[in-house]
């Protein structure tokens, strides 16, 4: 009928994104075990205990950033407050570590060791599903994701944006910060839990639990990105960056911004949770320190530095960002903040799309040294990446893509 | 009883009494709009004749009235110029129209049947108010392919929007858009990318996928080219009939080659209204855009 070709929905990941995708797989789920249970240590190939801790934490971290990326790099809406969601998985985990303890704590009762030394006789109502596993991952899914659907229906249905949602969340994890300092709130107040001894009735000292962790984080994060990725990929990912770029036109064009909001903010918010619960496992420790007002920023600079609105973007950064800080921490323990800074600085100025927006730069540059026709790539599974790049390739604002016909417009009105 | 049924028996009635009997091609749409019909919600009744009514709409923004008293309604297909000085108050009725702004007081009908000060921006799209903003609005790191795929008519839920496939009918009419507004290929281009001109296709290109029947739109032409304008005319008139048309503008020239029915905004309220000789005649008129 019409000589129009629309260009076809692409598949979910590219050829060589599959093959990406079963490396990291087959990485995390056999290679790191290899390497880390049977070849030698004194080998120069042997992943040291060390380097199995400090990959898992940093994978929940990239989960993190993987969520913060959802919210933040694509649906425009900066949350502060993801250091909360990723606390609150953690807590609940924790609660279930706290049980499996039993009798072995210092104190010897059923109740964990902080609860005695408070003298309380039993255990307070929000501890109630904490002795089973299947409920305990039931509530990690369920804890953050209520109390984000709930924050986040007043929060949005108030049509609160920018930096005022930013601060909200900010002040929101603030708050269950200090809730979560007091000891009366039955979450072991300062010090938090610690000292888990087993989880589902298995040590988890041993070497064979902290691999099967840090596998099971791997899973989730590839598990996660998939999600990320189909989620992206459907009409509802390209409502969430059409509400980023222009949410008036969103709402006359039909749609209700309300649920789209709240269905991302909630899945962010889940995901965070289930980062924190595997995080907390590995580090043996969660505290209310989890939830300070530094941890939220954090995140978003991991995603800001891995490049925002790019789904691997915000793993790279996490990894970089965290990798840099282990080190200096270690090397230069007084710059590591200094170094931070800066770089946030030096992304936000020089590098407005991240180390990803970089690279795709770089490459469209070599794909097309003349590139000073913006005009149709061929329609590929590469299309919107190559169109994205040339866009970031000329500076990205949405501000400043606007043509100059400015002359024009005063010449037509009468 | 059926409406013809009824009719009939008005007709009868009428001659019974010796009293004249038209059976009514009034402006308000005949007879036919008097009997019991039964009001599906969500369908726009436009029996009466009218598609939109504003009556005595005044809304204030910290005490500065920028709508005041504002009386107005369009026929189904029609095609309406709205002209006005800087601060007539075009943009708030627009506003007020689909949702953004809510009047003091007064009524908004769509149709005879569907209040539209009862019903939010969302709402009021998928009912059938497309709206062109003055500032060409576009999904600027979207391809326009994709800029028009969301804005096609259909189920904009979450869910659906998930799982959503465009089936064949859909692309047609996908198809059908782009060529009407001249971006057939540029498909796969950023809508960032495209010149202000094109945006404004793009955007108008937008509203007719949601098939709308009536169209606001603001300042279409501003920022065209006169090749691009003359085609914007063009597709005005194309699209006069099908649907009803709001079009707020300042170029004269453009306003001239697409008008019929002019009205005047000043101040909040009408001014005047006929054809554009008609208007650009008025004592009144001349003094609003000359006499400060």
């Amino acid at each position: 009928m019409t000589t129009v070709t629309l260009p076809s929905k692409g598949p979910l990941l590219s050829g060589k994104g599959w093959t990406a995708f079963f490396v990291a797989l087959i990485v995390v789920c056999a290679v790191a075990p290899v390497l880390n249970m049977w070849v030698p240590a004194d080998s120069p190939l042997h992943m040291s205990d060390y380097a199995v801790a400090l990959v898992g934490k940093i994978m929940c971290y990239a989960i993190c950033a993987l969520a913060m990326d959802l919210i933040w790099g694509y649906t425009g809406i900066l949350s502060l407050g993801h250091g909360l969601f990723f606390a609150l998985g953690g807590y609940l985990m924790g609660m279930y570590l706290m049980r499996q303890i039993g009798r072995d704590g210092n104190y010897k009762s059923d109740l964990p060791d902080f609860m005695v030394f408070l003298d309380w006789k039993e255990l307070p109502w929000h501890w109630t599903f904490s002795g089973s596993f299947p409920l305990t991952l039931l509530m990690i899914v369920a804890v953050p994701g209520l109390i984000a659907f709930v924050f986040g229906f007043f929060a949005f249905r108030s049509r609160i944006k920018g930096v005022y949602f930013s601060i909200i969340t900010q002040a929101m994890t603030f708050a269950a910060m200090l809730l979560f300092f007091r000891n009366e709130t039955g979450f072991g107040g300062n010090n938090g839990f610690t000292d888990f001894k087993r989880i589902l009735g298995v040590p988890i000292a041993t070497q064979e639990m902290r691999m099967t962790l840090f596998a099971l984080t791997g899973l989730t994060l590839l598990g996660f990105f998939l999600f990320a990725k189909w989620l992206i990929g459907s009409k509802f990912g390209r409502v969430l960056q059409a509400i980023r770029d222009a949410e008036s036109r969103v709402m006359f064009s039909g749609y209700n911004p309300l649920p789209y909001k709240l269905t991302i903010w909630v899945i962010s918010a889940v995901m965070c949770g289930v980062a924190g619960a595997l995080y907390v496992p590995q580090v043996g420790i969660i505290n209310p320190g989890e939830m300070s007002a530094a941890n939220s920023i954090e995140i978003a600079i991991w995603a800001a530095v891995g490049g925002r609105a790019t789904l691997i973007g915000p793993i790279i950064g996490a990894f970089i960002v965290n990798g840099a800080k282990s080190w200096l921490t270690v090397a230069y323990p007084e710059y590591w903040l200094y170094f931070l800074g800066a770089l946030f600085i030096a992304v936000t100025l020089f590098l407005p799309n991240g180390i990803v927006g970089l690279v795709r730069k770089w490459l469209s540059k070599e794909k097309a040294p003349a590139n000073a026709v913006p005009a149709r790539p061929a329609v590929s599974d590469g299309r919107e990446e190559a169109q994205r790049a040339l866009a970031a390739a000329q500076g990205m604002e949405p501000e400043s893509l606007h043509a100059p016909l400015g002359a024009d417009v005063k010449g037509a009105r009468a | 009883m059926t409406p013809d049924l009824m009719e009939a028996g008005a007709e009868r009635a009428a001659r019974a009494h010796g009293l004249p009997y038209d059976s009514g091609s009034t402006e308000s749409g005949g007879r036919a709009a008097g009997f019991g019909r039964v009001a599906t919600p969500g369908e726009v009744d436009v029996t009466h004749g009218r598609i939109l009514y504003l009556e005595d709409v005044s809304v204030s923004f910290d005490g500065f009235k920028a709508i005041n008293k504002l009386s107005l309604d369009i026929a189904p297909g029609e095609l309406r110029c709205i002209i006005g000085p800087n601060g007539a108050g075009k943009t708030t009725m627009m506003d007020i129209i689909t949702g953004k702004t809510r009047p003091d007081e007064g009524t908004v009908f769509f149709g005879s049947t569907i209040d539209l000060l009862r019903h939010r921006e969302a709402d009021i799209a998928q009912l059938g108010i497309g709206r062109k903003f003055q500032k060409p609005t576009v999904f600027e790191h979207l391809t326009v392919f994709e800029n028009l795929e969301l804005a096609l008519k259909t189920d904009k839920g979450v869910r659906a929007s998930m799982l959503f496939r465009l089936d064949s009918a859909q692309s047609d009419r996908l198809a059908e858009v782009l060529e009407t507004i001249h971006l057939a290929d540029s498909v796969s281009r950023l809508a960032g990318n495209l010149s202000h001109g094109q945006k404004q296709w793009l955007e108008i290109g937008m509203l007719l996928m949601q098939d709308p029947k009536l169209l606001l739109l603001d300042e279409p032409v501003a920022g065209m080219t006169d090749e691009e304008t003359a085609r914007t005319a063009e597709l005005f008139l194309t699209l006069k009939g099908k649907h009803s048309l709001m079009v707020v503008e300042h170029d004269m020239s453009f306003i001239r080659t697409i008008s019929e029915i002019v009205t005047v905004l000043c101040d909040g309220s009408v001014l005047a209204q006929g054809t554009l000789d008609e208007v650009q005649a008025d004592e009144r008129v001349i003094e609003v855009y000359l006499g400060r």
